[in-house]
C-alpha cells in the first residue's frame, strides 16, 4: 500500500506528531497543542457567535414579559429564527457613510469595538479538562498564566471603538456620546480593577484557573469578598455601557450616541460588541466570584481523575452561572432609568472608588489577622470573611445608602444662593410661577380677584418645601 | 431671558439606591413571570369592532347585483372632503345610475355624511380596517371595488339608542 499511493512519510509523520499518551497529563507534543487550540478556537467562536445572536433574542424577550408583553414569536418556533432574520436584514442593508466622516476610522471603529469583546473570552476557562487520547486537553481557549491581567488591558481597549466610531462620524451626538464613554470606562475601569484585587489576596495568582481553583477549596468568593463582588458588578454594568449607566448611548438625549451614524453590518457589530461585552462579563463575574465551572456542593468535578463527562457537566454549570448574570444584565436593564452623567460620575469617583480602596485594606487586614490567629484557608475563613462581609453590608445599607441623594442639584449652589433663591421663589411674582398659566396672565390683565389667597399661597409652598430651588437657565 | 423651574424637595429621608432598585427588581419580575401579556396576536385574533365603526366604503346592491345608487348627486354635495367623483347617467326608462362613482380613501375623512344622506342606502361605510395597498392609485375605489365589498357596514347610531338617530 505504502509504495502504491506514496505517501507513507505523511502517515508516518502524521502518528508521530500526535503521539498518543497518558489522557491525565496535558499533551507534549506542540503539534496536538496546535491542533487542540485551533479546534477549541473554532469552537468557542461559532457557539460564543450564535449565544450572542440568541441573546439579542432573548434580550427581545426578557424586555417583552417584563412589560407584559409577548416579545418576537413569529420567525420560527418561539421566534428562534428572530436573529437570522435580523442578521439577513442588516446584511442586505445599505452602509451609509455620511460625508464628512473620517472615512478609515469609520470603518475600523466598528472591528475595534467587537475585537476585543471578543477577545476576552479566550482566557476564560470553560470546563473541566477534557482527557483525550492525545493528552488532557485544557477548556480555554488560551489558558495564560496572567489570564486576569489580560482581560483587564484588553477590556480597557473596547472604549477606543466607541471613541472612534463617535470622533470618526463627524455628529455631534455621536461626539458626545464617544466622550462620554471614554470617561465612563475610564471611571469605572478603576473601580472594577480594584474590585478584583481582594481576589488576588485570597487565591494569591493571577491566573483564573488558579482563581477557579482556590474557590474550589474556600468556597465561591462571593460569600467571603461580597462587597467587592456588588462592586464590580456595578462597575460591570457601566464597563458595559447597559442601563442604568448607557450615557454613551442615551437615546433619549444622543440619538444613538457613538453609534448614530452607523447603518447596516457596522451598526451589528457594535450592537454584537455590547452583548459580547456582556457575555464576557457575566463569564468573568461566573469565574472569579462564582467558582467558573465548579460544581457546588460536590467535590465530584474536581477529585479524581478527568472524564469527558465531567467536562460536559462543568461546561453546562458555567453556561448556567454565565446565563443567570445574563439575565441579571437584562433584567437591570428594564428595571431602572438612566443616571445623570454628573450622577454617575459622582457615583464611581465619589463612592465606588473610595469604597473599593477602602475594601481592600479591610479584606487585607482581615486576612492578616485570620491568618496570625491561625485559621486555615478553607470553608471557616470564608464564613469569617462573610461575617465581616454582613457587618459591613449592614452599615453601608443601613447609613450609607440612606438619606443620601447622589449629587442632587442642590449641592452646586452654596447656601447663600440657595436662600436668595428660596426666598424668590416664595415672592408671588409672575414670573417666579415658571411658564405663564391661565390664571397669572388673569392676574396680570386684570388684577388678583383673590390677592391675599395668592400670597399665602406662594408662601405655604415656599415654607412647605424648604429645599424648593429655582434654576436659572439662559 | 430667565426661565425659572421650580425643583420640588424630595423626602430625602425615605432615598435608598439600593432599597429602591430591588424593589424595582421584585416588581419587574412579578411582571415576567405574569402569565398574562396584553399584546393580541393580530392575524389570528382581532378586534370586535364597534357597530358605529367608521371605515372604508361599501356600495350596497339590489337582488340583480346592481348599485342601489341613484346618482342623486347628495354625497358629492356633502362631502366635506370632496373625496366623491359621480358622473350620473340615465337608461331608456329613465333610471338614473352612476357611469363613475369613485371615492378617494386618501382624501376621505370618514365622517359618515354620505351614509348619513343617501337616500337609497346605498353608500355605507364599512366595519373594516385592513387597508393596506401596492400603489397610492389603488386607493381610490371604483364603483365595482365598492359593489364587491363584503365587509359588514357601518350603522352610524347605536341601534338601543334611537334617541341618537
Amino acid at each position: 500500500m505504502s509504495g502504491a499511493w506514496g505517501l507513507p512519510p505523511l502517515a508516518i509523520d502524521l502518528a508521530a506528531w500526535f503521539p498518543r499518551q497518558d489522557s491525565q497529563i496535558a499533551p507534549e507534543s506542540i503539534y496536538t497543542f496546535a491542533v487542540a487550540s485551533a479546534v477549541k478556537l473554532l469552537v468557542v467562536f461559532t457557539l460564543y457567535l450564535v449565544g450572542v445572536a440568541l441573546l439579542t433574542l432573548a434580550e427581545r424577550k426578557v424586555s417583552a414579559w417584563i412589560q407584559d408583553r409577548r416579545g418576537p414569536n413569529r420567525a420560527g418556533p418561539f421566534g428562534l429564527l428572530q436573529p437570522v432574520a435580523d442578521g439577513l436584514k442588516n446584511l442586505m442593508k445599505e452602509e451609509v457613510r455620511p460625508a464628512n466622516a473620517d472615512k478609515w476610522l469609520f470603518i475600523i471603529a466598528p472591528m475595534l469595538a467587537f475585537i476585543p469583546a471578543m477577545l476576552t473570552w479566550a482566557v476564560l476557562p470553560l470546563a473541566a479538562p477534557m482527557p483525550t487520547p492525545w493528552g488532557l486537553i485544557s477548556m480555554s481557549v488560551a489558558s495564560l498564566p496572567v489570564g486576569y491581567l489580560f482581560m483587564l488591558a484588553i477590556s480597557s481597549l473596547g472604549v477606543y471603538g466607541m471613541v472612534l466610531a463617535g470622533w470618526s462620524s463627524n455628529n455631534k451626538y455621536a461626539l458626545l456620546g464617544s466622550l462620554r464613554s471614554s470617561a465612563q470606562m475610564i471611571s469605572y475601569e478603576i473601580a472594577l480593577g480594584l474590585s478584583i484585587i481582594p481576589i488576588l489576596l485570597l487565591s494569591g495568582n493571577v491566573s483564573l484557573n488558579a482563581i477557579i481553583e482556590q474557590q474550589d477549596r474556600m468556597g465561591w468568593n462571593v460569600v467571603s469578598l461580597t462587597i467587592a463582588w456588588f462592586i464590580f458588578l456595578i462597575a460591570a454594568f457601566a464597563e458595559t455601557n447597559r442601563l442604568p449607566f448607557d450615557l454613551p448611548e442615551a437615546e433619549a438625549e444622543l440619538v444613538a450616541g457613538y453609534h448614530t451614524e452607523y447603518s447596516g453590518m457596522k451598526f451589528s457589530m457594535f450592537f454584537i460588541a455590547e452583548y459580547a461585552n456582556m457575555a464576557t462579563m457575566s463569564g468573568l463575574m461566573a469565574a472569579l466570584y462564582f467558582g467558573g465551572w465548579n460544581i457546588p456542593f460536590t467535590t465530584w468535578d474536581t477529585d479524581g481523575p478527568y472524564t469527558v463527562l465531567k467536562s460536559v457537566a462543568t461546561l453546562l454549570t458555567f453556561a448556567a452561572k454565565t446565563g443567570v448574570f445574563l439575565f441579571l444584565f437584562m433584567w437591570v436593564r428594564w428595571t431602572l432609568p438612566r443616571f445623570r452623567y454628573d450622577q454617575l460620575m459622582t457615583l464611581g469617583w465619589g463612592i465606588m472608588l473610595p469604597l473599593a480602596l477602602a475594601y481592600i485594606m479591610v479584606i487585607a487586614a482581615a486576612t492578616l489577622a485570620l491568618d496570625a490567629i491561625g485559621i486555615s484557608r478553607g470553608v471557616p475563613y470564608s464564613l469569617c470573611l462573610l461575617v465581616l462581609n454582613l457587618a459591613i453590608g449592614a452599615v453601608l445599607l443601613s447609613w450609607g445608602d440612606k438619606g443620601k441623594l447622589l449629587s442632587p442639584a442642590s449641592a452646586r449652589l452654596g447656601q447663600v444662593e440657595l436662600a436668595r433663591r428660596r426666598a424668590r421663589s416664595a415672592a408671588p411674582s409672575t414670573l417666579a410661577m415658571g411658564a405663564p398659566n391661565a390664571r397669572t396672565l388673569a392676574v396680570a390683565a386684570y388684577g388678583d380677584p383673590e390677592p391675599m389667597a395668592s400670597v399665602t399661597d406662594a408662601r405655604r409652598d415656599a415654607d412647605a418645601d424648604v429645599n424648593t430651588l429655582v434654576e436659572e437657565t439662559v | 431671558m430667565t426661565i425659572r423651574v421650580k425643583v420640588l424637595e424630595r423626602p430625602i429621608d425615605q432615598v435608598s439606591y439600593v432599597r429602591s432598585t430591588l424593589s424595582g427588581l421584585a416588581t419587574t419580575f412579578k411582571h415576567m413571570i405574569d402569565p398574562h401579556k396584553v399584546t393580541m396576536q393580530y392575524p389570528e385574533e382581532r378586534w370586535d369592532l364597534s357597530p358605529r365603526w367608521r371605515g372604508t366604503h361599501r356600495m350596497l346592491t339590489t337582488e340583480d347585483g346592481k348599485a342601489k345608487c341613484v346618482a342623486c348627486g347628495l354625497c358629492p354635495t356633502v362631502c366635506p372632503a370632496n373625496c366623491i367623483k359621480l358622473v350620473p347617467g340615465e337608461d331608456e326608462q329613465g333610471n338614473r345610475y352612476p357611469l363613475i362613482f369613485e371615492i378617494d380613501e386618501f382624501r376621505c375623512i370618514f365622517c359618515g355624511y354620505c351614509q348619513e344622506v343617501c337616500p337609497e342606502e346605498a353608500i355605507h361605510l364599512g366595519r373594516h380596517y385592513e387597508n393596506a395597498e401596492f400603489s397610492r392609485e389603488a386607493f381610490v375605489y371604483d364603483l365595482e371595488r365598492l359593489t364587491a365589498q363584503t365587509h359588514p357596514v357601518s350603522e352610524l347610531w347605536d341601534p338601543a339608542f334611537p334617541k341618537g338617530e
